[in-house]
């Protein structure tokens, strides 16, 4: 599986994309964010971008007031993780230009159009900008 | 004047093609971007609820106003409100024809929807026509959706779609019919195992892409079974040879690493395929070196790939250069500043101990440092490490360690596994029976209702047992430890059930047994025990048992047993306790009470705990007694087959049978519970003891020591325990304890007399314990003080102080460290002053006074892609050309047996992929300007936008771009 959610959750500790490669119901949704959450942000600068949880571990990156926050299972590489929240970001900001909170909220469906390039069923699929860009691009200029 | 602001706004937001956003929205944003509360949120979102529940129901809808209705349901459900009522327009918007309304209709539907919903089916039929789409977009969007939705129902609905998919000219199709297919597979390896085969030839795929995407299932499917796959070792080798060698396009180049997502995945797959195979670990030897050599090691994302090296060296089968190049890399881990290296480190030298275990000891200091440190991510993995490297020469030091973190910890999930972790390293390696009941106690004393209830089997076991050897005099040294230090711990204020229920089978078996303490003292104990727990039906039963015990060894050496006035008392509230179960032990307890020296000896012999007892089945020994009965007019045992049939005759029958008949179910009554036929008989023999001769039920309870040794039995025991527990707790709850209190308060003066001898037995008694416990200080401090020594196995007595030391130094050490530890201080010092200047704004994402060093025109960023890529490009054209010979043969090499005519020949692949490659590029930098413009264009619209919504204006984040451009 590798992957089982991705999270970006500003400082106020409010969600701004949430995608599960799991199913969970609302209730659990709300719930394991709010722990995970409290987890993460308490944390410090010099601590570890890694937290266990339960039985998986979450890698999360802070940028600017934006966490994101990716829960892995336990034999996943944390670094390489960690990149690639910084891979996803780099995307981000090639498509909006200086991305920030506000262009992933207007553009909430597109995020998620990135991420649909990024990972399928869990596993990282897609790392060129190029071709995950390249349909939304297309949709762009289709309407 | 508001108008032309709307305007703005809408043409600032509006900018980016198709996605076009009403004012409505941009407010709906705003606002949750603005709540500063969750309270606020969601207000904000139940009034947006009410709103759309009335809009989507308006008819005639326009499709852009609906996909913006949808998007508003996603935020409720992202904020954690249902949204169910609009599902269904979300499912109705993929039929839609825009290809982005359809594509955000499907990914609503994924988000919504889990893969069981009743309305998946009314999908099944919009992918099925999607997959036969000209346009390969809208393939792609359905082939999303078929990985989320698509169930083992319904895998064959769309399954030989998928497959057709998998040789479509397109290669984002290719690469997510794949992955449709690993999602079958994943979901019903059965349904897919016909097409595995596909897996292999897709791996060949002329497109880097899709033969990365290949990567994940193969994955998966080697995992499972290794056996088969051990023919693909060479071309995923040479794979990773030329991913290494940069032959894959720059598009997958990640910080200067060539596709290092694909080197991870393919050295995750060598790690399986080498694990104990000498010979296909000798074809990956030569790579995994060059990729050692090759790592980037002042970058995170080389530091990834030589980690994934690492710990694909420890697994395939051992060279030692490469493990010297892993022990290397470790040490540059460990001995970085960074925590998240530090981390990586911890984890590897875990996984290369297993092979070279020496290497610890040059990293002890580093490792020290890790357990030692504040952050418990930190911490943990080190006991993870430590837990892996334990033997018998330092379990001591590193469980008492794990213990005293045990202790200090909330987090029940964590706080149990290192209690099992301590329980099994304990029973590994225990240098002494002394330590291992003391480390058994601790674990149970803090985390007793955390750990297995067979835990506590294991150790009454060993208990009764002793350690194997003839040796008596040590197993009852070990038994009356044993019991010093449980009549020691029960005098703190909380102990967990199933300590307290270990302590008095201890208690019942061995609190008299070496004649230190007197019976009258155990018992005043045990129904202590009874009483304090009086909730706790399970405790309850162990020290009646206990009692039962204590009392029946004084009968059988000979002494005369009274009753303490706090047993009698404790005694008569158990008789009519409500629990059969403990009325049953009451009575027993009566009854043995009862009887002479010889007999009571013949049922509970003192330490025959582990003696096998015969358990005669047939009950022969009731022969005579039946025969008397039957001769006295009896009615003669039916069995259980041969009665329900007579029942139902005897229903039919006359009325004089009735009576039979009842005497019938009264038999089937008794029989009911036939697993445990021993503890199950005694309530039948105990209701009618006058009938019964004396001897007889004694012979029958003689089961009781059986039930309480061996695990199995004992496990019945408790299972059949807690089962009527859980009946009378659900019922009564609490309430459990007003019986309790109200009985005490009745024997009120019996009480205070049984509460004043335990007083004063605890005073005399904790004197020694004191001594005790200073003496295990005295002996912790000294070992904390050699704790390197000891983990590591000496040689470092004296350098535990330079790890101190070292501690101290770390932070002057901090500035001359390599750029990323630099950077990240950067980061943190931007960061210490966003939190200093900023106003607690939600929307403010610059910093003014950043700003100004910080140029806002241009985005450093992306002015250096701009001039690496279209030169990179053309470099990797030219490598390809000139290489490909070397690549072709590469391929034609691999033996996967796939001869697919269009995909064996990845020369044309590579040298034509550049080409495309540069197309796509060129259109795609295209693309990007137009739809960002120059960058300040972009901003100042940005800008505009914020400004207008009344909020600091945005600007570059700075703190983004210095993790950009390192």
């Amino acid at each position: 599986m590798g992957i089982r959610f991705i999270l970006m959750v500003n400082k106020q500790g409010q969600t701004r994309l949430a995608q599960y490669y799991e199913w969970l119901t609302l209730e659990e949704r709300r719930a394991l964010e709010g722990e995970i959450v409290r987890k993460c942000l308490a944390r410090n600068e010099q601590q570890c971008s890694f937290v266990e949880h339960r039985n998986y571990k979450i890698v999360y990156r802070r940028y600017a007031s934006l966490f994101f926050l990716v829960g892995v299972d336990n034999d996943e590489n944390e670094l390489a993780i960690l990149e690639f929240i910084h891979l996803l970001v780099e995307t981000m900001d090639r498509h909006f230009g200086n991305v920030c909170e506000l262009d992933i909220m207007f553009h909430l469906e597109k995020a998620h159009f990135m991420l649909e390039e990024m990972v399928m069923n869990g596993s990282i699929v897609e790392t060129s900008k190029a071709n995950i860009l390249s349909p939304i691009q297309l949709m762009e200029k289709a309407s | 004047m508001e108008q032309l602001k709307t305007i703005g706004r809408e043409l600032a937001m509006g900018s980016q093609g198709g996605f076009y956003q009403s004012k409505e929205f941009l407010d709906l944003v705003k606002s949750i971007g603005e709540a500063r509360s969750k309270a606020e949120e969601d207000r904000i979102v139940l009034g947006e609820i009410e709103t759309l529940k009335r809009r989507v129901s308006e008819p005639d809808i326009p499709k852009r106003k609906m996909k913006e209705y949808i998007l508003r349901l996603v935020y409720v459900e992202m904020l954690g409100h249902d949204a169910s009522f609009g599902y269904i327009h979300a499912v109705k918007m993929t039929h839609d024809d825009s290809l982005l309304v359809k594509r955000t209709g499907y990914l609503a539907v994924t988000l919504f929807l889990n893969e069981d919903h009743d309305l998946i089916i009314l999908i099944v039929n919009t992918i099925q026509k999607d997959l036969k789409s000209d346009n390969y977009l809208v393939v792609c969007a359905a082939l999303n959706a078929v990985c989320k939705l698509i169930n083992e129902e319904t895998i064959p609905a769309v399954l030989p779609q998928v497959v057709d998919l998998l040789a479509h000219p397109k290669e984002a199709v290719r690469k997510k019919a794949i992955m449709a297919l690993h999602r079958f597979y994943q979901k019903s390896p059965s349904s897919v195992s016909h097409l595995v085969s596909n897996f292999r030839k897709r791996l060949c795929d002329n497109d880097p892409g899709v033969m990365g995407a290949t990567l994940c299932p193969l994955f998966e499917l080697v995992s499972t079974d290794v056996n088969s796959y051990k023919d693909l070792v060479i071309s995923f080798v040479s794979i990773l040879k030329q991913v290494a060698e940069r032959r894959l396009p720059k598009a997958y180049d990640y910080h200067q690493m060539p596709a290092p997502f694909i080197q991870i995945k393919l050295l995750k797959i060598l790690a399986l395929l080498g694990s104990g195979d000498k010979q296909a670990s000798e074809n990956m030897y030569t790579v995994v070196g060059d990729i050692f050599r090759k790592c980037d090691s002042s970058s995170n994302i080389g530091n990834a790939v030589l980690y994934e090296c690492i710990c694909c060296v420890s697994s395939i089968y051992p060279n030692p250069k490469l493990l010297e190049s892993a022990a290397d890399a470790i040490s540059r881990f460990l001995k970085s500043d960074s925590h998240n290296l530090k981390y990586m480190g911890i984890d590897a030298l875990g996984r290369l101990i297993k092979i070279s275990p020496e290497i610890a000891e040059q990293h002890q200091l580093a490792v020290i440092d890790c357990l030692e440190d504040p952050d418990d991510t930190l911490k943990r993995k080190t006991f993870e490490l430590l837990y892996k490297m334990t033997k018998s020469t330092n379990v001591e030091v590193i469980v008492d360690r794990m213990i005293d973190y045990m202790i200090s910890i909330n987090d029940n999930h964590y706080k149990t596994e290192i209690a099992s972790r301590c329980v099994e390293l304990a029973e590994q390696f225990a240098p002494s029976n002394q330590w291992f009941i003391q480390i058994m106690n601790k674990v149970f004393e803090h985390a007793g209702d955390l750990v297995n209830i067979k835990v506590a089997h294991n150790l009454m076991r060993l208990i009764a047992e002793g350690f194997g050897e003839d040796d008596d005099s040590a197993d009852s040294q070990l038994r009356s430890s044993a019991v010093d230090s449980y009549l020691h711990i029960l005098g703190e204020p909380k102990i967990p059930s199933v300590f307290l229920q270990l302590i008095c089978w201890v208690l019942g078996e061995y609190g008299t047994a070496d004649g230190k303490y007197s019976a009258s003292y155990i018992t005043g104990k045990l129904s202590d025990v009874a009483e304090a727990y009086s909730n706790d039906e399970t405790v309850k039963a162990y020290a009646v048992t206990a009692l039962m015990k204590i009392y029946a060894f004084e009968i059988a050496a000979g002494r005369k047993v009274d009753m303490l006035p706090e047993c009698q008392s404790l005694m008569e509230q158990f008789l009519a306790s409500h629990s059969t179960d403990l009325q049953q032990r009451a009575y027993e307890l009566q009854a043995v009470i009862g009887l002479d020296a010889h007999a009571v000896e013949s049922i509970m012999p003192s330490d025959a705990s582990c003696e096998d007892i015969e358990v005669d089945k047939a009950l022969s020994f009731l022969n005579g007694y039946i025969q008397d009965s039957i001769e006295k007019g009896a009615q003669p045992y039916i069995p259980e087959s041969e009665r329900s049939g007579m029942l139902n005759i005897s229903n039919f029958r006359n009325q004089d049978h009735h009576g039979a008949s009842s005497h019938g179910l009264k038999f089937e009554a008794y029989e009911l519970p036939k697993q445990t036929v021993q503890s199950r008989i005694p309530p039948a023999t105990l209701a009618s003891t006058e009938f019964v001769p004396v001897p007889e039920p004694m012979s029958v309870r003689e089961s009781y020591p059986t039930t309480i040794v061996p695990s199995a039995s004992s496990d019945a025991e408790s299972t059949e325990l807690k089962l009527r527990l859980d009946g009378v707790q659900k019922k009564w709850g609490r309430q459990t304890h007003s019986p309790a209190t109200s009985t005490s308060s009745s024997t009120s003066k019996k009480t205070v007399n049984g509460i004043k001898q335990v007083d004063g037995s605890n005073t005399s008694n904790s004197s020694t314990w004191e001594t005790y416990d200073s003496r295990k200080h005295v002996e912790i401090n000294s070992e904390k003080q050699k704790l390197a020594a000891s983990l590591f196995g000496g040689s470092s007595k004296t350098e535990k102080k330079p790890a101190t030391g070292h501690k101290i130094s770390k932070p002057s050490s901090h500035m001359v460290e390599k750029s990323h530890v630099r950077k990240s201080s950067m980061e943190i010092a931007s960061e210490k002053k966003a939190l200093v200047h900023q106003p607690p704004d939600l929307l403010d994402f610059g910093e003014p006074t950043v700003q100004s060093s910080d140029p806002p025109s241009v985005d450093p960023f992306k002015e250096l892609e701009g001039l690496l890529e279209p030169t990179t490009q053309l470099g990797s054209t030219a490598a390809a050309a000139t290489n490909s010979p070397d690549i072709m043969g590469l391929f034609t090499e691999t033996p996967g047996g796939t001869h697919n005519k269009d995909d064996s020949d990845i020369l044309s692949s590579l040298s034509k992929q550049p080409v495309t490659n540069m197309v796509g590029g060129a259109t795609s930098t295209q693309v990007a300007q137009s739809s960002k413009g120059p960058n300040r264009k972009d901003s100042l619209e940005k800008d505009s936008l914020v400004r207008q919504m009344g909020v600091t204006p945005s600007s570059p984040n700075p703190n983004l771009f210095k993790d950009l451009l390192g």
